[in-house]
């Protein structure tokens, strides 16, 4: 495996803490899924680009993924913003504000708590984290062994190098005001565009899942969100493995659907409803379990439109200077 | 031929009306070559808008951009790049030789996998290596190349319970397909047999010996011979 680990010289961040799961990542490996790759990236796009952007970053520059319980400490002078769900941030101990950019000086202690509402939190510095691409990407896969540090998870210990950085005393901070930020809730309403084997399920069992309200399990992973609710039946056993879109939902035999999310297999035998609108996967990510999805078919046309007016969106807000 | 929308971004071009695996092989490897005819075709004329292929057994998927394309452009283009597929020449892909190094040491379920069989170790292991299999599919991880189809004498259930661990390079039989192992991973195919040639290494052009589409024969070494390959035991 290429090995990713930036040069002792680099300075950068040292991990006190890494947290359940913090991972290096950038918004994914693309055009390598006839290896078997998958894409990984932020499981919430949204909150990923804003900590970039608000750190004056490139979209895809690379960040940290956790969960909470991390804790960094800073060898260098940039910038760093933190955004996504709703987790307590402190700089040496003193609480500091989600999705706006703070100073940040050599010896600084960086220290993210757990999230009182949606799970995933980015942490983006200006220049971002200077981690060697594989196949095209520092997006880290554990199940693969890909990206980041060696494949890994963060873990105490590691260093993370930095890009250059130039500031002065002057360099203005940035805020995304409140009434753009997303809101996370306990409920999401996942938008699907019906596709693949939609037709081997009968129209009341597509009707039965169009119309309940379904759990996240606990088995939920960054592979799949397995649901729990209605049991919805294909009328076929299984079919030929066949290619896995971003947001696929599956049917196994058990009748409880699985949502394919960013880490998930590139292919699979199971039938398919079709698949769920990527932007409203980002919600999804920030659901905990316990908390409930209800879906919406739209068109494919539809589909591109939002996409392309969410995109417009994006690039039309200004963020505040500080 | 058939295409249908997968997502808001993604379409899946189908090239059999068999959708379950009881396939016959002869109908499977003139399908799988289709599959490498359409991933070469739309990669050559529609590259710059392609985000990601996902070739398998008998259907493509294909990604694109919908900032460069939309379904609209794309479908229709798809249709007419693919028009004369039937009649293209079938390119039979290349024949790619493994080495395995078969043996109980190896392989923990060749003589268990032979019981059941009721043949000999020796008949398990030439059945294995005299057919020739098509690559059908590259998926599950990085690199893991599914082949079909292995003698029925042979084919044999996944294990009850996957092992934890099954170590680079293991060959193994689930029900009629057959596989190396290309990196440490958990598993549940019986295992017969240790190839010490790498099928994915990211340092190396290109990633992996074989594509959708070649075809594989396994060459029978001795332990010598493994280990002088680099075989790990």
């Amino acid at each position: 495996m290429t090995s990713a680990v930036g040069s002792p010289s680099k300075a950068g961040f040292l991990v006190k803490q890494p947290g359940p799961r913090t991972l290096i990542l950038d918004l994914g490996r693309y055009g390598y899924h006839h290896l078997g790759m998958t894409t990984g990236g932020p499981a919430d796009p949204v909150a990923f680009r804003w900590a970039n952007r608000l750190c004056k970053n490139d979209q895809n520059a690379t960040a940290l993924e956790a969960v909470g319980g991390l804790v960094l400490e800073s060898a260098v002078t940039t910038q760093l913003a933190v955004c996504g769900a709703n987790t307590p941030l402190t700089i040496n101990g003193r609480v500091r504000a989600l999705w706006r950019s703070h100073r940040i000086k050599p010896g600084d202690v960086v220290e993210l708590g757990f999230a009182t509402e949606g799970v995933c939190t980015y942490l983006a510095i200006s220049g971002g984290f200077e981690i060697t691409q594989v196949f095209g990407s520092t997006a880290t896969v554990v199940r693969e062994g890909i990206g980041g540090l060696n494949g890994n998870k963060l873990e105490a210990g590691d260093s993370l190098p930095c890009g250059s950085y130039e500031s002065n005393e002057d360099t203005q901070c940035l805020k995304l005001p409140k009434g753009y930020r997303p809101v996370y809730g306990r409920h999401a309403m996942l938008r699907v565009v019906p596709g693949y084997q939609q037709h081997d399920f009968s129209r009341y069992q597509q009707r039965r899942f169009f119309s309940n309200k379904y759990k996240i399990s606990s088995r939920s992973d960054r592979m799949g969100c397995c649901l729990e609710g209605p049991e919805i039946r294909p009328n076929t056993d299984g079919i030929l493995s066949e290619g896995i879109c971003f947001g696929a939902i599956q049917v196994p035999p058990d009748g409880q659907p699985i949502i394919l999310m960013n880490d998930r297999q590139t292919i699979g035998g199971y039938p398919k409803l079709g698949s769920v609108l990527s932007l409203d996967l980002g919600q999804l990510a920030q659901l905990k379990p316990g908390d409930t999805v209800y879906f919406d078919p739209i068109t494919v046309d539809d589909a591109h439109n939002i996409l392309h007016l969410a995109d417009s969106y994006f690039k039309k807000i200004e963020p505040l200077v500080c | 031929m058939n295409i249908t929308v997968a997502g808001e971004n993604s379409l899946i071009i189908y090239f059999s009306q068999e959708v379950d695996s009881e396939v016959s092989t002869e109908l499977s490897i003139e399908v799988s070559a289709k599959v490498q005819q359409a991933v070469d075709i739309i990669t050559g004329s529609l590259g710059g808008v392609l985000v990601d292929l996902v070739p398998s057994y008998a259907s493509l998927l294909v990604i694109y951009d919908i900032f460069l394309t939309d379904l609209h452009s794309i479908r229709p283009k798809i249709r007419e790049l693919l028009a004369d597929i039937d009649r293209v020449d079938k390119s039979e892909g290349q024949l790619i030789e493994l080495p395995v190094y078969y043996s109980a040491e190896s392989g923990p379920d060749l003589m268990l996998l032979a019981d059941k069989a009721g043949l000999s170790i020796e008949e398990v292991i030439d059945l294995h290596r005299s057919q020739e299999y098509q690559v059908y599919a590259i998926g599950f991880a990085p690199g893991f190349a599914y082949l079909g189809e292995v003698d029925e004498r042979i084919a044999a259930p996944r294990l009850a319970t996957p092992r934890q661990q099954v170590p680079r390079g293991a060959v193994g039989i689930a029900d009629r397909q057959t596989a190396v192992y290309p990196s440490v991973s958990p598993g549940g195919w019986n295992l017969i047999g240790l190839c010490p040639q790498r099928m994915f290494d990211p340092d190396t052009t290109p990633t992996m010996p074989v594509k959708v589409g070649d075809r594989v024969q396994f060459k029978s070494i001795g332990r010598e011979t493994f280990l002088s390959l680099g075989g790990e035991l």
